[in-house]
This record gives C-alpha cells, sequence and structure tokens, in this order.
C-alpha cells in the first residue's frame, strides 16, 4: 500500500455469482484515503458488480470485506451514508428540474440548511441560472456533472465513480478528472472504473479485472514493469503490408498501428529484438525502442486471462 | 439495518412524488377524467330492470278478452308486443334471431272458454337464455293474472273473477322503492373506480424506477423501505379523495342518489379502503419486474374485485366458497359500506364489521409489501 492511512475499502475473496456464472471471483484489494484506484477491464468483467456488492446494493455470494469500517454484509444502512456512488447510466429523476433533484437528495441524507448547500452545489456546477430546467432536457455532459455534484452532496468520505465519462466530449471529461484530483486532495478516497487508457494514467493505483478475476494491481509504472512487456515503434512505407508481416512473428504478441507508427510489443524482449532485426534492416524502415503504454499492458493481460466465457 | 423511521425522509419522497405526479400531465389528466367518463357511461348505461321488452303475439282469434290480456301485459312497462305472426314456426324464428323476448300464444278459442269458466291455456314462451333480462318482466306476471280482465269481467261475468287469497300479502321495498338501479350502481362506481385507478397508478410506482434506471441512485441512498413505500402512495390519498369528491357530486346532483348517512363517516370509511388499494398496489409494484408486468397484476385483481364484490351480481346469488373469496376483497365490504351511510343511513355501528376486514386487508398487505421490497438489486 503506497497510500497513507488505514484502507477505506478492504475487501478479501469477494465473490458473486449470477445463477452459475461466477461474475466477481475472489476478489481481494484496498484502497486508501486520498487515493484515486482505477478500476479498468473489459465490459462485462464484473466492474458494477464490484462496486455494487462495495456500496450494499448486491449481497456477496462469498467472501468479506469492509468499507469505511462497516461490514458490507450487515451494514450497509451506516455505509450508504458516507459514500457517493455515480451509478454507470444516469439515475436521477428526469422529470424532476436541477434543483428539485438536489433538494430530494440533501432531504434524504437529513443535510441540515439544505437551502444554502444546493445553492452552493448550483454555484458551483454553473447551473444556477438554470435551477429550474428539467434535468431530462440536459446533456450528456451536464447531467454527468450533476450527477457528480448530487453524489458530492451529503460530503461522502469515499465516491464510488462506475463508468463516470462514459459518452463524455474530452474536453468535459478534462475538467472532469480535475475535479477528481481536486476531490482526492481533500482526502476523499476515490474508486473510479473505466474503459479510458487516458484516464488509467490518471489514477494513483490501478487494478485489471477480467472475466471476474483481479489480473493486476498496482501504480501504472508498477504494472508497465510487472508486465515485462518490451515494445518498439516502427516506421516504413506501406505499413499496412509491414503490420501484416510482423503479425506473424511468434515473439511479436501485439501490433498496433497508430496513423504510419506501428508499436510492435513482446513479453520476450531478447527474442523480439532478434527477430525484428531483418525489418529494421530494410531500407526506408526506421525503428527504435519505445516505453511500454498501459494500453500495451492491459492487451497483454487481457490476452492470458483464462477466459471462461467462451 | 439499523435505521429509524424518518419523517423528513418520507416527506422527501412525498414531495418528489408529487412533484412528479404533476407534471405527467396525461395520466394526471385520466386520474381526474376517468372518473367522471365511467360515472356518466355507467352510470346512465347500466339497467338491471330491463323494460319495453319485444313480445310477439301468435293470437288465433280477436275476442276483447284477447285484447284486453294484450293490454295488460303492456301496461305493467315489461313487454311491448312488436309483432303478430300468423304462424307457431314464425314466432320461434323471431325468438331464435333474437327479434323478440316473448311470445304470448293465445288458443283459438280463448273466449268461448273463458266464457264457460273452463281455464282456458295461455302460454307465454320467454327467451330465458340471460335470466337477468327476463326475470323482472317474468316477476309482474303473476299480478297480471289477477288483475289483466278486472275490467271485462263485471256484471253477469262477475263470478269468473278470481277470488281474493285467504290472506293478504303486503311488500315493502325499502331503501329503494321504485327500484332506480342508479342508486345502487353510483355508490358502487365509486368503489370500482377508486380500485381501478388507485392501484394501477401506484402498481407503476416502484417499476417505473427499477426501468429508468432511478432504483439504483434510490437503493443506494439511505433511506428505508417503509419511508419510500408510504411516501410513494400519499399523494394519491389526495388524488383519490378529488375522485370522490367528484364521485359524491355527480351522485347527488346528476343522479339524485339519496344520501341519508353521515358525510363524515363516509369520507372516513373511503380513506381506509383508499389505503387499502394503494398497499395493493405499491405491492405489486415491488413484486413486479416491469411495468407490463404490474399493470397485469392490477386487472388479475381488478376483474374478480368487479365480479365478486357484488357490484355486478348479487353477492348472495355466489356459492359459498366464492362469498368467501368476496370477502377477501376490499371492494366487497365498501360497497356495504357506501351503500349502507347513502341510501340505509348506516352509522358507526353498522359500519364496523365492514371496516375492520378493510383494516385487517390493508395490514397483512402492506406486510407482504415490505417483506418484499427490494433493498438490494439482487
Amino acid at each position: 500500500m503506497n497510500a497513507a492511512g488505514e484502507p477505506l475499502i478492504e475487501v478479501t475473496e469477494l465473490t458473486k455469482r449470477f445463477g452459475d456464472q461466477v461474475v466477481v471471483d475472489r476478489l481481494t484489494m484496498s484502497v486508501g484515503a486520498g487515493e484515486i484506484f482505477g478500476f479498468l477491464g473489459p465490459n462485462g468483467s464484473g466492474k458494477t458488480t464490484s462496486i455494487r456488492m462495495l456500496c450494499g446494493l448486491l449481497t456477496p455470494d462469498g467472501g468479506r470485506g469492509r468499507c469505511l469500517g462497516y461490514d458490507i454484509r450487515t451494514e450497509s444502512a451506516a455505509i450508504k451514508r458516507q459514500v457517493g456512488y455515480m451509478t454507470q447510466r444516469f439515475s436521477f429523476w428526469e422529470d424532476l428540474s436541477i434543483r428539485e433533484n438536489l433538494e430530494f437528495v440533501a432531504r434524504l441524507y437529513g443535510m441540515k440548511e439544505r437551502r444554502r448547500l444546493v445553492d452552493e452545489a448550483l454555484e458551483r456546477l454553473g447551473l444556477a441560472e438554470r435551477q429550474q430546467q428539467l434535468v431530462g432536457a440536459l446533456s450528456g455532459g451536464w447531467k454527468q456533472r450533476l450527477a457528480l455534484a448530487a453524489c458530492l452532496l451529503h460530503r461522502p468520505r469515499l465516491l464510488l465513480l462506475d463508468e463516470p465519462t462514459a459518452g463524455v466530449d474530452p474536453k468535459a471529461r478534462r475538467d472532469f478528472w480535475d475535479e477528481i484530483h481536486r476531490l482526492a486532495a481533500a482526502g476523499i478516497a476515490i474508486l473510479v472504473s473505466t474503459h479510458y487508457m487516458d484516464e488509467a494514467e490518471r489514477c494513483t493505483r490501478l487494478a485489471y479485472i477480467a472475466y471476474g478475476r483481479l489480473l493486476a494491481q498496482g501504480t501504472p509504472d508498477e504494472l508497465i514493469a510487472a508486465s515485462g512487456l518490451t515494445t518498439w515503434a516502427l516506421e516504413g512505407p506501406d505499413s499496412a503490408a509491414l503490420a501484416a508481416e510482423l503479425r506473424r512473428l511468434p515473439a511479436a504478441e501485439q501490433v498496433v498501428a497508430f496513423g504510419h507508427t506501428l508499436y510492435v510489443s513482446g513479453a520476450d524482449g531478447a527474442a523480439l529484438a532478434t527477430q525484428l532485426a531483418p525489418w529494421l534492416a530494410r531500407p526506408g524502415v526506421r525503428g527504435e525502442r519505445r516505453s511500454t503504454r498501459l494500453e500495451d499492458v492491459f492487451i497483454h493481460l487481457m490476452g492470458q486471462a483464462p477466459d471462461n466465457f467462451r | 439495518m439499523s435505521m429509524r423511521f424518518s419523517w423528513a425522509r418520507l416527506w422527501a419522497v412525498v414531495l418528489k412524488e408529487f412533484i412528479q405526479m404533476r407534471r405527467d400531465r396525461l395520466t394526471f389528466a385520466m386520474m381526474v377524467g376517468v372518473p367522471i367518463i365511467q360515472l356518466t357511461l355507467f352510470g346512465f348505461a347500466i339497467n338491471t330492470d330491463p323494460k319495453h321488452l319485444p313480445l310477439a303475439v301468435v293470437s288465433a282469434e280477436h275476442s276483447p278478452y284477447a285484447r284486453s290480456l294484450v293490454r295488460a301485459l303492456e301496461n305493467s312497462g315489461y313487454f311491448a308486443a312488436v309483432a303478430q305472426p300468423f304462424t307457431v314456426a314464425e314466432a320461434d324464428a323471431l325468438v331464435a334471431r333474437g327479434q323478440v323476448q316473448f311470445v304470448l300464444h293465445i288458443p283459438e278459442d280463448f273466449a268461448r272458454k273463458l266464457l264457460r269458466g273452463e281455464r282456458p291455456v295461455v302460454l307465454l314462451e320467454a327467451d330465458a337464455a340471460d335470466p337477468a333480462a327476463t326475470s323482472n318482466a317474468l316477476a309482474a306476471l303473476s299480478q297480471l293474472q289477477t288483475s289483466a280482465l278486472a275490467a271485462d269481467l263485471t256484471g253477469p261475468l262477475a263470478r269468473l273473477a278470481p277470488l281474493p287469497g285467504p290472506f293478504e300479502l303486503r311488500l315493502q321495498r325499502r331503501y329503494n322503492p321504485e327500484g332506480i338501479t342508479q342508486y345502487n350502481i353510483v355508490p358502487g362506481l365509486m368503489g370500482v373506480i377508486l380500485t381501478m385507478t388507485m392501484i394501477m397508478m401506484t402498481s407503476l410506482g416502484m417499476t417505473r424506477e427499477l426501468e429508468r434506471g432511478t432504483m439504483e441512485n434510490l437503493l443506494a441512498m439511505p433511506v428505508q423501505p417503509l419511508e419510500v413505500m408510504v411516501g410513494k402512495i400519499a399523494p394519491y390519498i389526495g388524488v383519490g379523495y378529488v375522485q370522490v369528491t367528484v364521485i359524491l357530486l355527480a351522485a347527488r346532483y346528476v343522479f339524485g342518489v339519496p344520501m341519508l348517512g353521515s358525510l363524515a363517516l363516509l369520507l372516513a370509511c373511503v380513506l381506509v379502503f383508499i389505503l387499502a388499494n394503494l398497499t395493493v398496489g405499491i405491492t405489486f409494484s415491488s413484486l413486479a419486474r416491469t411495468q407490463t408486468q404490474a399493470i397485469q397484476m392490477s386487472f388479475f385483481f381488478f376483474l374478480p374485485s368487479i365480479l365478486l364484490s357484488g357490484f355486478m351480481f348479487p353477492y348472495r346469488g355466489m356459492p359459498l366458497w366464492a362469498q368467501y373469496l368476496g370477502e377477501v376483497l376490499p371492494l366487497t365490504h365498501f360497497l356495504r359500506i357506501v351503500r349502507g351511510i347513502l341510501l340505509k343511513g348506516n352509522g358507526w355501528a353498522e359500519v364496523w364489521p365492514h371496516l375492520w376486514p378493510l383494516l385487517l386487508f390493508m395490514a397483512a398487505v402492506l406486510g407482504l409489501g415490505l417483506k418484499r421490497f427490494r433493498r438490494t438489486l439482487d
């Protein structure tokens, strides 16, 4: 653990089944105060299910866990009062106005000085003038900002964000992540699930889960180092044909094109260097070693994951 | 769950539901429009005492006595002679096609036998496929036997007039002496309309949250099942009273239904009935997964409520097992309460035996609903 203090989330062997399908398989992890913990994994890997178990929306079938010091099985009522949960699908009331939604949330949490609190939240959001507008009429980006504001209204110690930036434009995403960092600096622990690699890189720690299993955990640098991947960047004429040829190399696990540049990576660095040598010697082909990116690591991990869905 | 019931959270849910209800214009309009439409439609349309039923007369003779007999039938109000077929086969065809409900056969020697005191036989055939449609008309016949020819059998024929019975039977139709259907139907409609709208509206309450995805948010917040359930049904109490007001005003000023009992007592009983139906609705809502399922459950409850409660068919006409089933339904008890208060002027003492079953029903259903309320998304 690289975060100070007692962990806010600590789960051991957490398991959830839907029918005979294991959706979350013996998940063990911990999140400390001030951390931005990234939860990564492909669709259907069990991210949402794990988050729902943490805040008491689903009952685990196995394992145990504590969230904010409360047992996730028996004390979910206490957890709910101190956790802000932003659902993957927008889940505020579209037939209520912005202000009515915030007021409703503030009332449910029994917040004192409700009016001032909601006024402040509207001011921060920049929605003070549009507070009477129905939420259903808001754009995706505004809905997301409203959802975050509503989750923060009761001053939670822990934020659970389930793919908060899905379908939001790049500018709004950047603003959102700036806000996340401000909140983390203020001491709120944040667990955020995402698909986006640029977002993963902004987390202090990451967990990668696929098919319900935790495959790797650590800081972005640790994960890159632990993957043991070597990456080369190649450029040359007719990159499509070049890519097809490189894919046949046994040591080249991934060949990805970015513009005219091909990124080739593999776990066995020496073998990869040897096998690439003939192509690097070709006229017009330029190549050099590059640092491995997080995305390569995750695609590598996914390829290794025992796939129980196929 | 070690959380206490909170009035503040309940109020939060009530406010939210009220705002959402008010915004849903169409539903809101329906809640007020439905009672008016149904009341006018059924209040004016339903008649359990059909009159002027079509009658075919097959008469082999044209004596004044035969004419008197037909006139007497028509004067009872239940019969209208619309056809005079020449043959029995023709008359049968009319009944088979449903063009007449009754056929009166007057034999050819009717007058002769009558005057000789031989008691000629007159046959009245009825299309009794629908017993309710003919029973009142047939009941009126027994009187006709003594009175139909009273005007003709005078002077020397007076000896043929029927003798009075050994005792006199007097009939008193209390509470609704004229047998006006509306007196019975309009108060009943109040119960039917409340049952339908209250259950239907609330049965969608939880499933709507589930389908719109807002349930996840609601469950993630610290709100108790009882607070959600009570908060969701509370605004509909007001809606129910609006409907009751509309119906009572129409009953009084459009249909002229007598209101003998205490209005305050009626309104108090209405509250219990509304609450009983709302708990059914919200319980269906916690059992159903989709709004379609919720509507299906509502109808599953609604049909027996109409058919077995005594609203449409006489309660005492049902076999015992069906009566027991009827006793479970809130509408059965409410019909007795509302008809009792309005038509009979019943007070608290007469109403209580029908009020406590409503309270018991409500408590049982609320218990089930709370037990089945989703606390998680499992």
